[in-house]
């Protein structure tokens, strides 16, 4: 976006404690990794919300389309044996 | 309001000269204006997040104001509370650094006096964790780590805008030689400082000029900005002598209070 005159876009992930995962909560505009994360820290942290921030460049982030749907997902509708809960497990092997 | 004051004493003898109700009343009083100042900035940030950035600096500081009044109060002993102090008392009555009540100016003056001031706290803050007052160094064991952040952040910008255009390097500049001749009230040691140490409560601040100095010269260089050659340092503030910006900010925080001098929120 040539037109485009905001900073650049990074995506921020927080984790809530120690050894909880990096989730995605929002976006911000900084001009580097260090204004990232400080932004990240006052827009997204400052409500006593997490233990560790990540701020990744938005443009580092290939995802998927709305194109994408039908042939990603729906064909796991009808595979529920994917789930490790189908199989029954042997009282022998309770506690493996 | 609870205490009489006779106008046509001096300035210094309208309020206790009690060493310690005074050096707390310096401690509260800087982060109170300084808080006040920065509060300026909501909805006028220069992008979203250093708005919120900046409300978030300007809460510690008026939360940090709020535990040192209490404490001020609580040492005065005359029932005066943290509320009484911050908006029943008169522009002499206060004693803040000039620094922190000039205007909050353009945004590369806010951040250049953010550095020189959160520097100068967190210095503070790291000596008065060996106080003797126990609630003084538990208050400074909190607020240096508020202070820490408010360095990092006021330096990051400070660096980027020294070193960024021409014209947020001018402006930079423009503002670390505006705010030079306020610094030096900062490191004055005087008979409160001395009484304060000399009771273990308080540290001398003429020992917090040199790793201060250290530490804002880093950033300078950094930010490829010029430290200013000053030969007179303004003061005052620490006894009531203040600039005519200290009465306007005031009237306009104490206002609602006056107004209501009975209301809750």
């Amino acid at each position: 976006m040539t037109s485009d005159n905001q900073w650049p876009l990074w995506e921020v992930f927080v984790a809530a404690g120690n050894g909880a995962p990096h989730e995605h909560v929002g976006s911000l505009h900084a001009v580097d990794a260090e204004q990232a994360l400080q932004n990240a820290r006052d827009v997204y942290a400052r409500r006593n919300e997490g233990v560790s921030i990540w701020v990744v460049p938005s443009s580092a982030i290939t995802a998927s389309t709305p194109d994408d749907v039908g042939s990603f997902f729906d064909p796991a509708n009808d595979k529920v044996y994917r789930h490790p809960q189908f199989y029954k497990v042997p009282r022998g092997v309770r506690g493996v | 309001m609870k205490t009489a004051k006779a106008g046509a004493r001096p300035p210094a003898a309208r309020i206790s000269s009690d060493a310690a109700f005074q050096y707390l009343l310096r401690l509260g009083d800087d982060r109170l204006v300084l808080g006040h100042r920065l509060s300026e900035w909501c909805g006028h940030g220069p992008i979203l997040e250093e708005d919120i950035a900046l409300t978030n600096i300007a809460l510690d500081l008026i939360g940090q104001a709020n535990l040192f009044l209490e404490l001020a109060g609580r040492a005065e002993g005359k029932g005066r509370d943290q509320d009484a102090l911050a908006y029943f008392r008169e522009a002499v009555d206060y004693r803040n650094l000039l620094l922190v009540e000039l205007p909050k100016g353009d945004f590369a003056f806010t951040i250049a006096r953010q550095l020189a001031f959160s520097v100068y706290s967190f210095l503070q803050f790291e000596a008065l964790v060996k106080s003797t007052n126990e609630d003084l160094a538990g208050i400074a064991a909190k607020a240096a780590k508020e202070a820490k952040y408010h360095v990092r952040h006021s330096a990051d910008w400070l660096i980027k805008l020294g070193d960024g255009t021409d014209e947020s390097h001018e402006r930079a500049q423009r503002a670390v030689d505006e705010i030079w001749r306020y610094t030096g009230e900062m490191f004055v040691a005087d008979d409160v400082d001395r009484a304060a140490v000399a009771i273990g409560l308080g540290v001398d601040p003429s020992t917090l000029g040199d790793p201060w100095r250290g530490h804002l010269d880093d950033v300078l260089k950094r930010a490829t900005l010029i430290v200013p050659e000053v030969k007179f340092m303004q003061r005052g503030g620490r006894t009531g002598n203040h600039t005519e910006h200290l009465g306007h900010i005031l009237s306009e925080m104490q206002i609602v209070a006056r107004s209501f001098p009975t209301g809750g929120w």
